[in-house]
């Protein structure tokens, strides 16, 4: 018993607030994803050529390079200082890019799910087909009604499971930012094996943390999947 | 609007040209087609029968030529296309009903989007149409609960529920088992009967038959012949027209093209 309640106060409170910042990064990285990602799907299914080439770019970049790579592009080398003396003889502010731990976690993350969620987008919009797009038109919608009326609603319905996957990543792939100095879940793990050399016990315990995290949201959007099915539409929802 | 003479034709069609690369499948096609007409193209496949209904509401444009629906010129660069579309109906082959709507609401969906009817009248609009072609009880269900033929007479509420001036069928019934053709076709002989101008791509030739005002054979991205369906069937001013006829005859049934 004393063994327990010595291991609890050696985690307490610092694991339940690297805790609280692993949540509120998945869940807002996963928000600014969604934000850029299904924008992206739409230029690159709906936009003019030039659109297509920009999210193709974009898409193409973040997917091919490592995401510490990203992280630490956005951290470290926008915080260069060559970089910032241009920006200051430009008339911008001194140190406009130089970020906050936090908000470079953000904007890498987010970034980077952008990419990833825009090509689980793009396949789903390509997946309802063109049918009802132009039955759509025929009845006299614009083509941003009929976006946003007819194939969105289908489209958001067939990435619910590639995105519950994304989210499942998400949560796991937050802990690369314990190396820029933000004390996430595993941050604070690892402070707390740097003091205590007990890793055989921490790296598993926080390992199943991150488990429980990925189990509750592949358990909650398969429930969401679940209450957003089209009556009817069963085998196609399996196929994708 | 301007005024209208009263038996001006509802569409013309002059001299559409339209080409996908080095393929010319429209090579000057023009037709009128007056109110309350019932008028079906048939052809051999490729030969741009599609291709020139959807020039009717513009969802393809011709390279050239016009078309007049009613007094407004649907190919001006000026048109509000969106408006046209609006008052001509068109029916699919595979029927492209809006799969995540149940079939009240695909028929709403237009009249509340497009002619911003409020909820409630748009529902009851579509109730009323979903009866017309037989379906009202199937007003909560989502097409895929729903047969072919079905799916197919809620597409024709559909656009019905836009009070729409003409109607295209491109092959209504060519995805539909046989034995759901009949009631497909039983609703567009309705139409007919309430004076809707139908222009008509089917190889359907009983319905051709009984209802046609008029026939066009299409060939080649031409209009071989044309004229009411006792000429084309029994005597067709050019070969290739009884030739296809025949062909027709020998695919779907000696008693559907030249039999009833
Ligand atoms: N969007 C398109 N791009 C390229 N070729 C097309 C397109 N639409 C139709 N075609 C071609 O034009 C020809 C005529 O098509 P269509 O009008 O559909 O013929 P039909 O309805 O008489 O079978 C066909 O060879 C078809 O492959
Ligand atoms: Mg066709």
């Amino acid at each position: 018993m004393t063994g327990l309640a010595e291991f609890w106060q050696m985690i307490w409170p610092s694991l339940g607030n690297g805790l609280v910042i692993t949540l509120k990064l998945s869940v807002g990285a996963l928000l600014i994803g969604f934000l850029i990602g299904l924008p992206t799907a739409l230029l690159r299914v709906y936009g003019t050529k030039g659109m297509r080439a920009i999210a193709t770019a974009y898409v193409d970049v973040i997917r091919g390079t490592p995401q510490l790579v990203q992280l630490f592009f956005i951290y470290y080398g926008l915080a260069d200082t060559g970089l910032n003396a241009t920006l200051v003889s430009l008339g911008l502010p001194h140190g406009l890019l130089v970020l906050q731990p936090m908000t470079a976690a953000y904007a890498a993350l987010g970034i980077n799910s952008g990419a990833y969620q825009a090509e689980y987008f793009r396949g789903a919009i390509q997946a309802i087909g063109g049918g009802q797009m132009t039955a759509a038109r025929a009845l006299g919608m614009t083509r941003l009604q009929s976006i946003a009326h007819i194939v969105l609603p289908q489209a958001l319905r067939l990435a619910i499971a590639p995105w519950s996957n994304e989210a499942a990543y998400m949560v796991k792939y937050t802990s690369i930012v314990s190396l820029i100095a933000v004390s996430d879940l595993f941050g604070e793990a690892r402070r707390i094996m740097s003091r205590h050399y007990n890793q055989m016990v921490m790296l598993p315990f926080v390992g199943l943390m991150y488990l429980a995290i990925v189990l509750l949201i592949t358990w909650g959007m398969h429930h969401v999947e679940q209450r957003t099915k089209i009556p009817g539409l069963e085998i196609e929802t399996q196929r994708t | 609007m301007p005024s209208q003479v009263p038996d001006a034709p509802i569409i013309r069609i002059r001299d559409l040209h339209k080409r996908y690369g080095a393929l010319e499948v429209l090579k000057g096609v023009s037709l009128d087609v007056s109110r309350g007409e019932v008028v079906v193209i048939i052809g051999p496949s490729g030969t741009g029968k599609s291709t020139l209904l959807r020039c009717v509401n513009q969802l393809t444009r011709p390279d050239s030529g016009q078309v007049w629906l009613d007094a407004e010129e649907v190919t001006a660069p000026e048109c509000n296309i969106n408006a046209v579309r609006a008052e001509v109906g068109m029916v699919f082959q595979d029927f492209n009903l809006f799969n995540h709507l149940t079939a009240l609401r695909n028929v709403a969906v237009g009249p509340m989007k497009v002619k911003r009817l409020p909820r409630e009248e748009a529902y009851e609009l579509a109730r009323e149409e979903l009866a017309r072609v037989g379906l009202a009880e199937k007003a909560n269900s989502y097409p895929g609960q729903l047969s072919g033929g079905q799916k197919q007479r809620v597409a024709i509420a559909r656009a019905l529920a836009m009070k729409p001036k003409v109607m295209l069928f491109d092959e209504p019934t060519s995805a539909l088992d046989p034995e759901l053709i009949g009631e497909v076709l039983d609703v567009m002989k309705q139409l007919a009967k309430e004076h809707m101008t139908m222009l008509v791509v089917t190889h359907e030739m009983g319905f051709a038959r009984e209802v046609a005002s008029r026939i066009i054979f299409m060939e080649g991205g031409y209009i071989v012949e044309e004229g009411p369906p006792a000429q084309l069937f029994y005597a067709a001013k050019q070969p290739r027209t009884a030739e296809f006829l025949g062909k027709i005859a020998d695919l779907y049934g000696e008693e559907q093209a030249v039999g009833g």
